[in-house]
């Protein structure tokens, strides 16, 4: 089952020219993740661990082709050392599409003791950070992945809890 | 023979070739033996050679080998099954086993002991997966290549590496001239 945002998500993806997604599962992020296998635009490749997909993501990169990751926030504790010495290091452009779970309406409470460390994690590692709350946020998205390959940096959109609730 | 040695033998294979090559000793070792283009060397995070790998191999034609190791395969295990179910014709894996953390003074690897890489790649469901000894590794890498079917390579050899310079390229030059002479090798096609 996909939402329409689901669908705008992976067309702005597709529009941007990004051509190799990878993801581990997710519950919000089904539906993008879905559309992105679906997709005649891109190859998605389903990793074991954030860092691994990261190392695809690169190679996708290396090869030429535009590369971006699905994930969850608390993935984020996996990733630091290939964000910090493969992706930051190398200079490799990579949006990352996180679900963000253990927001205000989380129903799960150990998600929310790595939502307390998402943000400041992000900034430690000098992440520009952009939080959609609400699906009309998606209409930035186009401009998040132009500016995240145009300086080469990882960028981290966080999707939070309203964003998919209100998401149809 | 240790892994340098194996690489020595390697050289005229690798030659031209794009390489993905793991981190620590065995990038200082290739980077010293046949410094090229094509070959990137990993300069941080351990186990994501093959990774890279595979995720060049999809995103291009030409043939990809991944030179890692036991320690570092141990380490990202799970990659073996994603690059048996996303196989690629044109990836070669190839593991230099030599049973060992050669870069951190040869502490003994699980692969040194009860484990086989062999038989775990094969139990991910990966194809043609041949072991062999350290002095047959160019000849299989030749013919695995050669068959263009893809595959992964263990080759077992003696702990132990020799004294050369750390890799003192930065990791924008290595990437940008990986990324130049892939281009470049696009026109020509
Ligand atoms: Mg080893």
């Amino acid at each position: 089952m996909h939402t329409p945002t689901d669908s705008r998500i992976v067309e702005c993806l597709a529009d941007n020219d990004i051509g190799f997604v990878t993801s581990l599962p997710c519950k919000q992020l089904a539906g993008v993740i879905e559309l992105a296998d679906q997709s005649p635009d891109m190859v998605h490749v389903p990793c074991n661990r954030e860092d691994e997909g990261m190392g695809m993501c690169t190679g996708a990169y290396l090869g030429g082709t535009r590369s971006a990751i699905l994930m969850q926030n608390t993935a984020l504790g996996v990733v630091v050392n290939s964000l910090a010495t493969l992706i930051q290091f190398y200079r490799v452009p990579l949006p990352m599409i996180i679900s963000y779970r253990g927001e205000v309406g989380e129903p799960v409470a150990c998600q929310v003791e790595m939502a307390i460390h998402t943000r400041p994690l992000l900034r430690m590692l000098h992440i520009p950070a952009y939080v959609f709350s609400d699906p009309s946020e998606v209409d930035l998205l186009g401009g998040i992945l132009n500016h995240c390959f145009m300086c080469r940096k990882p960028v981290a959109v966080l999707a939070q809890a309203s964003f998919w609730s209100k998401a149809q | 023979m240790n892994r340098y040695d194996v690489l020595t033998t390697l050289v005229p294979v690798l030659r031209d070739r794009l390489v993905m090559c793991n981190i620590g000793s065995p990038s200082q070792e290739l980077y010293s033996l046949l410094d090229q283009d094509s070959n990137f060397y990993m300069l941080g995070t351990m186990g994501l050679c093959s990774s890279i790998g595979l995720g060049l191999a999809i995103a291009c034609d030409e043939d990809v080998i991944a030179i890692d190791g036991d320690g570092s395969v141990l380490t990202n295990l799970g990659t073996l099954a994603t690059i048996a179910n996303n196989w690629q014709e044109n990836f070669v894996l190839l593991i230099i086993d030599n049973g060992s953390y050669g870069s951190t003074g040869d502490q003994p690897s699980y692969a040194s002991a009860r484990t086989s890489l062999t038989e775990v790649a094969r139990a991910c469901g990966c194809q043609h997966v041949v072991e062999c000894e350290a002095g047959q590794a160019a000849t299989v890498l030749t013919e695995t290549l050669a068959d263009r079917k893809g595959g992964v390579i263990v080759c077992k050899c003696e702990p132990g590496q020799v004294s050369v310079p750390v890799v003192d390229l930065d990791p924008v030059v290595i990437g940008h001239r990986f990324m130049a002479r892939l281009s470049k090798g696009r026109s020509r096609a």
